[in-house]
């Protein structure tokens, strides 16, 4: 896995790059070998102008999202006006794409950043008290992992029935307990150092050590695991709306124009492929940036 | 060993159990009446009563839950509200199909990705590993069901070599082991096929290269055994790890099969539960939903045996 051991330019390279971690500090380091990686600097860059483009669809849009004109339903790519094609309803392809961002993004981070928040704490609570708290937490996170994922995300959307907040609301609960796990791993293995001993003999409470000197260590390798899921979660929250168990339709979201186009492909075909191309870019560029990040911050001690 | 084998049977029936409540109180998640499907709007109130006392909703939740479990493991499940059907008859055949196609792509997945990967770790830096790689990457961020609308598009719709809906002729959903029904499995499994393969490849990548690196391979070598015989080796050695990683995938065929499912119409589980979905049919969604839930517990538990009979080094707690 470790390429920069290859030669020996490439080894005086990395040896550089740790001392300079130590006269810089370990987030400016990750900064900076993060920046030299050409594969998650482009991915970083795709990702940002999806995300501008969904923030400033309103500017940047042609045509009104909601608004079509039923002479012109499924206008081919590359017709003049719409260049990227109307879809079932006429509704110009491109300005469904761009606000269609807004929401499938939202799905895709909103799930994972609520889950990290309370997964995070659990596993703290349940890593650092242990005992009856690590009982009580983890057996409960056992019989969610008895479900594949998303067949759990799947039956409490189906339950709850559709709608986004319900959507959100099943998908956090499918990623904190993978969260908690990690937290909790971690947390185990920091407990147990040294320096949390000498906190707690200079009198330190529970809740000053988790702050100032636990938190930090577990952070950093959770926060890479839920790096890592939101390109699972942006899936999964288009399947969800593919499905129909998401956003309802006048909303422009990418799974569901991707449901919703699946009608015409034998009218046109190439359109209905845009949707999900855009959600197989962004999930690749947010995997490949977790990997990037993931070796980013694996700095050897 | 056998003390941790029984001990680990032991604690399945505890998760089966709570796998089991989470799936019973899917009833009391969903909004409403759960009997809004089969009671009409204007029904007279004796007429409720009557109808929740047959359904035994009247009781308390824990004895509902009691009884419901007692049949679950009887092989009642109830009955569904739309169809009148017994709910099981139904998931049965469902269930066929869906292990049909799970194992379809479980055989493509994870032979490709065996293949693949160990070809990646052997051959470290060629261009098989970036094919692996790219292969692994793509694996796992492909939306599966924008992949198999991909496929009927361009097998279906352009070329149309391949039918892209059902499980056979004039969309009959009893799977027969012949062309005509083969041609139907293709495409579906083919979509399928691609997140396990990926992530077959990055695991079998990984172990097997760790493996390459230790020193009895190089010990191996040094004695001056055969590659087939060093291969051999490694592959003993790398066996438990991809095992359980195939495991968990395959238990995640069965579980997540209900988007491809839906794009191919393949009368499975997945498409069984979907329609549960929107016909608001509680018994079945929950029905469903434990039978899954049950295979994925038994295939835990199978990939954890099976893994401590290969490698007796593994131990746990």
């Amino acid at each position: 896995m470790n390429s920069t051991t290859q030669n020996p330019s490439a080894q005086a390279f990395a040896i550089a790059a740790e001392t300079a971690a130590i006269s810089r500090g370990y987030w400016a380091t990750v900064w900076m070998r993060l920046k030299r990686d050409k594969v998650s600097v482009a991915c970083a860059l795709v990702l940002l102008s999806l995300v501008l483009m969904a923030v400033f669809a309103p500017l940047l849009a042609p045509y009104d999202p909601a608004q079509g004109t039923m002479l012109k339903r499924l206008s081919a790519i590359g017709t003049t006006g719409h260049w990227l094609g109307t879809d079932e309803l006429g509704r110009d392809m491109l300005s469904r794409l761009m606000y269609g961002g807004q929401m499938s993004l939202l799905m895709g981070l909103l799930p994972v950043f609520i889950a990290f928040l309370i997964g995070t704490s659990l596993g703290l609570v349940a890593g650092f008290f242990g005992g009856w708290w690590n009982t009580l937490i983890m057996r409960t996170t056992d019989v969610f992992f008895a479900f594949p994922a998303v067949l759990l995300a799947i039956a409490i959307s189906g339950a709850l029935g559709a709608g986004f907040v319900n959507a959100i609301l099943s998908l956090t609960l499918v990623f904190i307990p993978p969260i908690a796990r990690v937290a909790e791993s971690v947390t185990t293995s920091v407990r147990n150092l040294d320096f949390v001993d000498a906190a707690r003999a200079s009198g330190a409470n529970s809740f000053t050590i988790i702050r100032v000197h636990v938190l930090g260590n577990v952070l950093g390798p959770v926060f890479i695991y839920a790096t890592s899921l939101v390109s699972v979660c942006m899936i999964l929250a288009a399947g969800l709306s593919f499905l129909g168990l998401g956003v309802k339709p006048p909303v422009a979201e990418w799974g569901l124009m991707l449901n919703t186009l699946r009608q015409s492909i034998y009218v046109q075909p190439w359109i209905s492929v845009l949707p999900g191309l855009m959600i197989f870019i962004t999930s690749l560029c947010f995997n490949l940036l977790s990997d990037g990040l993931r070796g980013a911050m694996d700095i050897k001690r | 060993m056998f003390a941790f084998i029984i001990r680990r049977f032991l604690f399945a029936i505890p998760i089966a159990l709570a796998v089991a409540a989470v799936c019973f109180s899917l009833v009391h998640l969903a909004p409403g009446d759960p009997l809004t499907a089969v009671i009409p709007a204007d029904a007279p109130a004796e007429v409720v009563i009557a109808i929740k006392e047959a359904y035994g909703m009247d009781r308390p939740l824990i004895v509902q839950f009691g009884s419901w479990i007692q049949r679950a493991v009887q092989g009642d499940l109830g009955v569904s509200v739309a169809t009148g059907r017994p709910v099981m008859g139904d998931i049965g055949l469902a269930l066929s199909n869906t292990l049909t196609l799970a194992f379809a792509s479980a055989f493509i997945g994870f032979s490709g990705g065996i293949l693949l990967g160990a070809l990646a770790a052997f051959y470290n830096g060629t261009w098989v590993d970036k094919v692996a790689t790219a292969v692994a990457i793509t694996g796992v961020s492909i939306p599966h069901y924008w992949l198999g609308l991909l496929l009927v598009i361009i097998f279906s719709v352009q070329l149309d070599w391949l039918p892209s809906m059902g499980a056979g002729p004039g969309g009959s959903s009893n799977w027969r082991w012949d062309w005509a029904h083969l041609q139907h499995l293709v495409l579906p499994a083919v979509t399928m096929c691609f997140i396990p393969m990926g992530i077959v490849t990055r695991t079998v990548r990984a172990t097997v290269s760790e493996i390459l690196n230790s020193e009895f391979v190089v010990a191996l070598q040094a004695r001056g055994l055969r590659a087939s015989r060093i291969t051999l080796h490694v592959a003993k050695n790398a066996a438990p790890t991809v095992l359980s990683v195939m495991g968990l995938q395959f238990g995640y065929l069965l579980g997540g099969s209900i988007l491809v499912e839906t794009v191919f119409s393949w009368p499975g589980t997945g498409y069984l539960l979907n329609t549960a979905i929107f016909q608001r049919d509680i018994p079945l969604l929950q029905g469903i939903i434990l039978v899954l839930a049950m295979f994925f517990v038994a295939l835990n538990l199978l990939v954890d045996v099976l893994q401590t009979l290969m490698d007796p080094r593994i131990k746990r707690g």
